[in-house]
């Protein structure tokens, strides 16, 4: 066994990390998270162009890689950096999705411009009131005269409103469909929304949006399998973006106990605090071990189990990293200008998105009571 | 032994009902329900219709003002005052400043201050912490210098809470440097029209604005506005953050926040076709945390009872602050868990006063995250949890 990082693998980490480090401070991130668009195209662009989405993608469409232990990298560090970028969607969710094997029509052809930047996605999912259920699609597409057309409703879909291009599951004429919508086109309608942890979602409407054989990208088991895939990778891609911010919320508090004093001293000193940062350390190596055992079975048929696994426990120790850092730091930890704040948040509200702890435990006792 | 309150406390209770019933403004409790913080003149307005009832305070003897209610009395005032949406009044005049003047201050003090404090002629805040002076208070740094008829204050308080509200602010400073830390504190009143005085907003961790900090620079402050001696405040503080605090468990804000989760989780979709009530794991989440608040409703009414008899409540009040503090939290927690999705919109458009958008999703559902982190606070203020088990193992456990 070996658990270091290969040369390139590090050379990404460190180049990701150089890059959160230079261009990420926190009155950056507090200007893109209050402006309207919700993230910066410039920061987009440069990260593109460091190759951070073609890092996410298999060789096979001019990738660079698309494994478990890519993902990781990159989103680790984006975690470590709170970094609010249309990452997730674009290129974990959107891009991977336009990467099938099987996809058709213009999709694929999206590509070079998403890779490059120029191009962001969404993937227009969940459905008002699934909760967690990946399953419900009721919205419909139906045939129109030569085409189709699509109607139905998609919840909290991140990066909704910022997207060039929607890619929306549905129920058509040979089952499942993953459609290619583009956000501003005639019957869809959209409201956009920050959310607690500083990025943006949308809920969308579409009514007799008109749509081309051209347009659908996967088709029935194809379209089943491959959503499948995106939100497997999407929920490992969070797994590992909360390892990322558990480490910063514990490097900002290590660093508080060292040089906040109280009655003389630094708080570090007292044995109470102590044992809590000791036991926040050991939860994070947990974390890291269950986020490493799920990359390494992204590929696999155990991966769901896996998934639920990690996003389970991640959910859980997030919470408990999150609420630890924000009593050790006191009050100055519940401000708004504390960056540990909005690691905490974004901690917590990781919970909500891909199915929370309660959702993947449950989900996880299902698939591992077979062996 | 008997565990149910008596007839008195029942009729007590009947009036108290009624009398809200009548008097408490329909928009007022309708905010306060919805869980956004009232404005300014609504606290205004329903300390005044307490004030004319006489129930704006109980902690005051009877010839200030004070409602005379018994610990009970007060414990059932207070229940029913949280279920009907009554804002909880602003403690800073009326639960901590007024003892104090009872106490310590001159004659003049009490006739111009008090019932100023009962109307809300005056609103308070309290200027005690100061970023370098968290847990270890002792060490504040804010300087209070005599100059003829005047002192002269140089300095920095934060977490005032309220602060952008108040007129006045009732302050910890420091008049000495002589002896022990805790032996050169004064306790002065600041007019915060004074020159010299800013007041700065500090958003909190979910967005909103309910704490400041207030620079006080060569700010001067009339010698007939100290309480007491000087260098004597830190007895006059202490006697403020001894005195019995009603309410500190939060029971009451504990068991409406409850319902108001059992009835979310009742109404909201698992997912799957049932609803989130029938889900096991969530149910046993909700049945834990009942648990807990039907024992710590008990406490409370064992340290009520203790104090009916005449047993001063010393370092219980941290007891009840520990375990009133975490339900409260983990009941947040689960109303924030409990909407899934729709936990994640952030509206702070939608906690406005008359705010009319649509929410993303079930009504409340947007505020419970916010809610959640804010709530965050209730471990670390009044003297963090871990300085409360600090107290509770000196002078209970006597380690």
């Amino acid at each position: 066994m070996d658990f270091n990082l290969s040369e390139d693998h590090t050379l990404l980490k460190d180049m990701v990390a150089r890059f959160v480090r230079q261009k990420y401070d926190f009155e950056t991130r507090d200007k893109i998270i209050k402006s309207e668009a919700g993230y910066s195209a410039e920061i987009w662009g440069e990260l593109a162009e460091l190759g951070l989405v073609a890092a996410v993608l298999p060789e096979r469409v001019g990738g660079l890689g698309g494994t478990g232990i890519d993902i990781m990298v990159v989103m680790e560090e984006l975690g470590r950096g709170i970094v609010v970028e249309p990452f997730l969607a674009t290129a974990v969710l959107g891009a991977g999705l336009l990467a099938e094997e099987d996809a058709k029509g213009r999709g694929p052809a999206l590509l070079d411009n998403v890779v490059a930047g120029e191009h962001l996605l969404a993937f227009a999912h969940y459905e008002p009131g699934a909760r967690y259920n990946a399953d419900v699609v009721e919205t419909a597409l139906t045939a129109d005269g030569s085409g189709f057309k699509l109607s139905g409703a998609k919840s909290v879909v991140i990066n909704g409103g910022q997207a060039d291009t929607l890619i929306v599951s549905a129920k058509g004429p040979n089952g499942r469909a993953l459609v290619l919508v583009s956000r501003d086109a005639a019957g869809v309608s959209l409201r956009n929304y920050k959310t607690h942890d500083g990025f943006s979602a949308a809920e969308v409407q579409f009514e007799g949006v008109a749509v081309s054989a051209d347009d659908i990208l996967l088709e029935g088991q194809a379209a089943e399998d491959a959503t499948s895939r995106a939100i497997a990778r999407a929920t490992f891609a969070l797994c590992a973006e909360s390892l990322g911010a558990m480490e910063n919320a514990r490097d900002a508090t290590l660093e508080y106990l060292r040089t906040r004093t109280q009655f003389g001293v630094p708080i570090g000193k007292f044995q109470v605090l102590q044992h809590r940062m000791v036991d926040m350390c050991l939860e994070i190596e947990q974390a890291r071990s269950i986020v490493l055992l799920a990359a390494s079975k992204l590929e696999s048929d155990e991966r769901e189990k896996h998934l639920s696994a990690a996003k389970a426990l991640v959910g859980r120790i997030g919470r408990m990293v999150a609420e630890e850092a924000v009593q050790m730091h006191g009050g100055i930890g519940v401000t708004w200008e504390l960056l540990l704040a909005h690691v905490a948040k974004r901690l917590v509200m990781i919970d909500h998105y891909f199915g929370d702890t309660d959702y993947h435990l449950k989900r996880f006792q299902k698939l591992s009571r077979a062996a | 032994m008997r565990l149910d309150y008596t007839e008195e406390d029942k009729a007590f209770r009947e009036e108290v009902r009624s009398f809200l019933a009548e008097k408490l403004p329909a928009h007022i409790s309708k905010a306060v329900k919805a869980g956004r913080m009232p404005a300014r003149e609504d606290y205004i307005t329903w300390q005044r219709i307490l004030n004319e009832k006489g129930w704006s305070v109980h902690s005051w003897p009877k010839e200030y003002g004070g409602s005379g209610f018994t610990p009970f009395q007060k414990h059932i005032f207070e229940e029913e005052c949280v279920k009907a949406g009554a804002p909880e009044l602003p403690p800073f005049g009326l639960n901590m400043l007024g003892p104090v003047l009872i106490a310590f201050g001159s004659e003049e003090q009490k006739a111009h201050y008090l019932p100023r404090i009962l109307n809300c002629d005056d609103w308070w805040c309290q200027g005690y912490s100061e970023p370098g002076s968290g847990s270890d208070l002792a060490s504040l740094k804010t300087k209070a210098v005599r100059e003829g008829d005047h002192y002269i204050v140089n300095g920095q308080k934060t977490w005032t809470t309220m602060g952008q509200y108040a007129d006045w602010i009732f302050c910890l400073v420091r008049t000495s440097n002589q002896g022990k830390p805790q032996e050169g504190i004064s306790f002065l009143l600041i007019d915060l029209n004074t020159p010299g005085v800013e007041m700065r907003p500090i958003i909190t961790i979910e967005g909103g604005h309910e704490v400041n900090e207030v620079f006080f620079q060569d700010v001067k402050v009339p010698v007939e506005n100290l309480v007491g001696e000087e260098n004597k405040g830190w007895t006059y503080a202490k006697y403020l953050l001894q005195h019995e605090r009603v309410g500190i468990a939060g029971v009451a804000a504990a068991k409406e926040g409850l319902k108001k989760l059992k009835r979310i989780a009742a109404e909201t979709d698992a997912g799957d076709g049932t609803k989130l009530i029938d889900d096991p794991a969530f149910a046993e989440r909700i049945a834990n945390v009942e648990l807990d608040l039907m024992a710590m409703e008990l406490t409370n009414l064992r340290v009520l009872a203790q104090a009916q008899a005449g047993g001063a409540p010393g370092a219980e009040s941290s007891m009840l602050k520990i375990k009133g503090s975490v339900i409260r939290q983990e009941i947040s927690d689960l109303l924030r868990r409990a909407v899934g999705p729709y936990a994640l919109p952030f509206m702070p458009e939608l906690e406005l006063p008359g705010a009319n958008e649509e929410p993303i999703g079930p009504e409340g559902a947007n505020s419970y995250a916010g809610h959640y982190f804010n709530r965050r606070k209730y471990s670390i203020y009044g003297g963090s949890n871990e300085i409360q088990r600090n107290i509770i193992s000196k002078m209970i456990l006597g380690l």
